[in-house]
This record gives structure tokens, sequence and C-alpha cells, in this order.
């Protein structure tokens, strides 16, 4: 776990919301190194989901320098960014996020329609997927019709497909109930410790970021302490 | 799963919504596809008749018959060759089938319109019998009449002097068109001038609605023209004088600016579809943000996401719109076959590659200002809801 997966440099974010600008944070300098497995904890407002956002190239910074991979993710063009996305980062959201209209399967099928893989290649890394978390059964089911921890099984199942180093997941398990949370949790668990994933969540739940390996608390746009 | 697959899915979303939208733009083009070969109709009729004849009529309006007196001054004008002329008699065929049949004089007729075809034995039989008559081919087959037969028909503008609307006549000749275009034309029947001119009641002797000159030289149309209606200028009978082409175009517009009316008709159904249309894209689209900034997320670029939106719209007009011209080639031949081949409803290719035109404009039209609106979404905004 030497070498970093993400490195942030000295970043900042200002939001503009009409004429006034908010600086969410402020000049933070984070690393992570590959493999690890991170919960950002904080109140609200603090810039957890920023953070991630940038982490995981959904936005930019206003200043500063963020690596992920090795790239320097804050300089990408909106295209390239959209190109880094789709073959080094996997997302998770809070409200899974699924496509109405598709079934679990063609869900997680969805980033494979950016590769050159075959159809057959594409329907075998989905199984494969499906497979990895537990739901290899409901693959034809459309998300009305699978639990609210069956579907975000299947949105880590997107995540995964591509066989990104790096997941980010905000607020994983905000909508799931005790259980179910701790079944997710423990899904990234395995990910993280048997697959190698780098996994950064942002996180409310105490117990939820018991799973993680370290925990950084964000307040007011900067980062406290490290917690073992 | 392909990306036209997951298109479709998108449609296929709301179904029911999906399906009436569907309609609407089915019905629109249906109407387009009709309304255009009704225009088509309408001023095809002119493309092919010949520039070697001229058409005159009263001034005043084609109704108002000119003597037949004024043959020899229009024979003696340089430059034509031959002079016809024709009285429109109508007539109802049995109960209520309407019939084209004009009263003509038989040779001159002939002589000014070789483009139809008929034995010279049965020009000659149409000349000499007084109660004679000549059906076009596609009437003649239409009502299954043979030469040799009486062929009652009824005319309520000209009874006879002894009062009765009915007329009987002796079908002597059938004749045909040269090509295809005439062919098409062969749906009206000829009576004896002669014959007419005696036997109506209202004793309208030796008039015709109109004279066909046929010209020794095309290139000579415009001077005999100016030269005719100079001639009978500030006389009881004044004349106009034009092309077989204007005349007949002339003819249609008595009825109305077809062309105007189709355009206008087409404009407001087509403003109508593209706020139907672009409604339900920009519903679509403002339904599903979040869903349109997790495809960001997952790496599909703003120009993908544009392109799913405009594909959905195109898939959209394209089907509805291929639906709709199919439908009204279908339509447009069962009328054609319903009435004998009188009303030829066809779509030719020129309706079909503007319906084609059509459907691309209308795509881009409804697609592309919610396809844009989806390719700015900001991914953190969207996902956040704002």
């Amino acid at each position: 776990m030497s070498e970093s997966m993400v490195q942030v440099r000295s970043v900042t974010k200002v939001y503009e919301r009409g004429k006034q600008k908010i600086e969410v944070l402020h000049g933070l300098t984070l690393d992570i190194p590959r493999g690890d497995f991170v919960a950002l904890m904080g109140p609200s407002g603090s810039g957890k989901t920023t953070l991630l956002n940038l982490i995981g190239g959904l936005d930019k910074p206003s200043s500063g320098e963020i690596v992920v991979g090795g790239s320097r993710i804050d300089q990408l063009s909106s295209g390239q960014l959209a190109h880094w996305r789709a073959h080094n980062v996997g997302f998770v959201f809070q409200f899974y996020n699924l496509m109405p209209v598709l079934s679990a399967e063609g869900n997680v099928e969805l980033p494979l329609l950016l590769t050159r893989l075959s159809a057959a290649q594409r329907r075998k890394n989905v199984a494969v997927a499906l497979q990895v978390v537990g739901l290899a059964d409901r693959a034809k089911h459309k998300p009305r019709e699978l639990s609210g921890g069956q579907e975000q099984r299947v949105a880590i199942a997107r995540a995964l497909v591509s066989d990104p180093q790096l997941l980010v997941c905000d607020e994983p398990t905000g909508d799931l109930d005790r259980k179910t949370a701790d079944e997710i949790l423990g899904l990234l668990q395995v990910l993280n410790r048997e697959h190698g994933k780098t996994i950064v969540i942002v996180t409310h739940d105490p117990k939820a970021a018991g799973f993680a390996r370290r925990t950084l608390h964000l307040d007011k746009g900067q980062l406290l302490e490290q917690a073992a | 799963m392909t990306r036209s697959g997951f298109v479709i899915a998108n449609l296929l979303r709301k179904r029911t919504r999906t399906i009436l939208t569907l309609l609407s733009v089915i019905m629109a083009f249906l109407l387009f596809g009709l309304l255009q070969s009704v225009n088509h109709i309408f001023n095809a009729g002119a493309d092919f008749v010949g520039a070697t004849r001229l058409m005159v009529q009263a001034r005043v309006s084609f109704t108002s018959p000119l003597p037949v007196s004024m043959l020899p001054k229009l024979e003696a004008v340089p430059g034509v060759a031959r002079v016809a002329y024709s009285q429109w008699f109508g007539g109802v065929w049995q109960e209520n089938t309407p019939l084209f049949v004009f009263a003509i004089d038989p040779l001159r007729y002939r002589d000014a319109y070789p483009e139809y075809v008929m034995s010279e034995a049965q020009w000659q039989a149409f000349a000499h019998t007084r109660t004679a008559m000549i059906a076009g081919r596609r009437l003649a087959d239409q009502y299954g009449w043979k030469i040799g037969q009486k062929i009652p028909i009824s005319s309520n503008i000209w009874p006879q002097k002894n009062g009765s609307k009915a007329w009987a006549f002796d079908l002597v000749g059938i004749y045909d068109g040269k090509d295809e275009d005439w062919k098409k034309r062969t749906n009206v029947a000829f009576i004896n001038h002669d014959y007419f001119d005696e036997a109506n009641q209202f004793g309208m002797k030796g008039a015709a609605n109109f004279f066909i000159l046929k010209l020794s030289d095309a290139n000579r149309a415009e001077a005999v023209s100016r030269a005719v209606d100079a001639m009978f200028e500030n006389s009881p009978d004044e004349t106009k004088t034009q092309t077989e082409k204007d005349f007949n175009l002339g003819f249609v517009k008595q009825v109305g600016d077809i062309g105007l009316i189709v355009r206008w008709i087409l404009f407001a159904v087509f403003f109508t579809l593209l706020l139907v249309v672009g409604n339900t894209m920009a519903q679509s689209v403002r339904e599903r943000v979040p869903e349109l900034a997790v495809l960001k997320t997952l790496g599909f670029t703003d120009g993908s996401v544009l392109g799913f939106v405009l594909a959905e719209a195109a898939a959209l007009c394209l089907f509805g719109g291929l639906m709709g011209l199919l439908l009204a080639t279908t339509f447009g031949a069962m009328v054609e076959k319903g009435t004998g081949g009188q009303f030829a409803l066809r779509l030719d290719i020129s309706v079909w590659l503007i319906g084609i035109a059509a459907i691309v404009l209308m795509s881009l039209a409804v697609g592309l200002l919610p396809g844009l609106r989806a390719r700015r979404l900001r991914i953190v905004d969207a996902l956040a809801g704002r």
C-alpha cells in the first residue's frame, strides 16, 4: 500500500452561486495509497462530497493539483475526463441511480458500451460482475423489482464491471437499513481486500466508517486528522 | 444491449405518451402525403400537355360561351394550323355518377389532339352519326361500355327540347392515349356538337366554351395569342388566349390556389406537431436529468448524451413519419382503385423525398434544444438536483 493512488495537492474549490462565491475546500492536501479503503466523514457542508467529486473526476478544482493513478486529472478537458472516468473509476451513489428502463444486467453493461468489447465478451463480464455482488439470479430484473440492497449491489456491479482500480462511493448505505448496509459495506471490504480495489467512501455513519481501513475527518473544507 | 437498444428502451419508458406522440406524427405525415399528392394531381395535369395548342375562352369567364362563328377569323390568324372547339355537357351516369362529357366537332378535335388514338373508321362514324358518342378507354373499362351500346346519360344543365333530362348516345368509338400520361386522361366522353346544338332546350346555338388552336409552330404561341386577343378587343366577345398548360392551371385555380391551401394546412399541421413532439422530448429530458448525469459519470461524453437525445427524437420522427407516408401510399392506392383510376392519389418519389427531408428537419427541430440542454448538464449539479 505504499504507492499513491490519489494525490491531492493544495486543492481549493470555489462555487459561484449568483454573485456569491463560496470556498468549499481550502488548500487541501491528501494522499491515498493504492489498495486503501478510506472513509471521509464530517458534518454537512464540510466538503466531503466535493472532495469525492474531485477525486472521481466529476468536477475540477479551482486551484491545486489532483493526480489519480498517475494522471493529472485537473488538467484534462471535459471529453478527456469522461474517457478517463470510463476506464479508471467506478461510482456508487446513495440512491443507486440505476436506469429504470434497463434490467440489472443492462445497467451493469452500460459502461461497457464505451469499450471495444464484443457483445459476447460484454455479457461474460456482466455475468462475472453480478456474480461478485451475489445477484447472478436477478440479472433479468428491472430496478423496481429489486430491494434497496439489491439495487445497490447492481450499482456496485456497474461500478466494477470495467475493472477500475478506484471506487468512489457517496453515502452508499445512506438509504439502507442497518443489516443491508452492513452487507453492502462487507461487500466493499471484500472488493478492497480480495480484489485490491482502492475505495473512498463518504459517510455520516461511524459504523460504516468502521469498515474502512482509515477515516479522514473534514470540517469547513479542511482535513482535521487521520484516524487509524 | 446496444446503444440503439438503450434509445428504444428510453422511448418505451412511458408507453402511452410515446404511442400518442407517435400517432400524432403518423397522422401528420399521412396528411402530408395525401395533400402533397392532391397538390401534385392538380398541378401535374398541366406538365405534359403540348406547347403547340392555345386555348381561347371568353375574357370574362370560360362559362360565358363564344360564338362558333369566330371560327373563320381564328383560322385566318397566321400560325394557326387547325381550330377545334368544345362545349361542356357534364352528364350523370345512372343514379348520381358525374361524368366529364364535352360536345365537340369530331374531325377538328381529332386533328387538334393527335395524342388521342382511335381508328379512322371510328372517327368517321363519330363524325357522321349525329347521336354518336366516343369514350376514353378508362371510362369505357370502368363502366363496361362496349361499342354499339346505347349509353343513357342525364344532364341537369342541358335538358332536351321536350324537357327530358335523359339523353341517349350511341357509342361508336373508344379512344386511348398515346402514352401513359395521355392514357390517364381517357376518362372523358365526347358527343357530337351539332346534335347537342340542335337538341338542347335552351337553344344555345353555335356556341362553345372554348376554342383550341393547333399551331403550326410552338414558337409562335405568344404572337398568335396576342393577335387573337387583339382581334376581338372591344367586341361583344372579347377573348383570353393562353397556352394549354396555363389554361389547365387556371382552371384548377378556379377552385382556389390548391398549392397555397395545401402549404398552409401543412404548415399548421407541422407547427402543431413540432409543439407536441418538442414538448414530449423536452419533458422526457427534464424527467431524466439525474439519469443523464449518471451517463456522463460513467464516461459518456457530452456529445454522446446529445446523440442519445437526438437519436430518440429521430427514432420517433422516423418511425412515425415512415408509417405515415406508407399509410398515405396505401390509402392513395385504395382511392385510385376505388375511383377506377380517375383520382390517382399516388405518392411519387418526390413526395417521399420531401417527406424524408421533413422527417430529418423535424428530428433536429424537436431533439436539438432538449439535446443541448442534456449536453450542458453539469454532473455535480444534476446529481445534487440543482
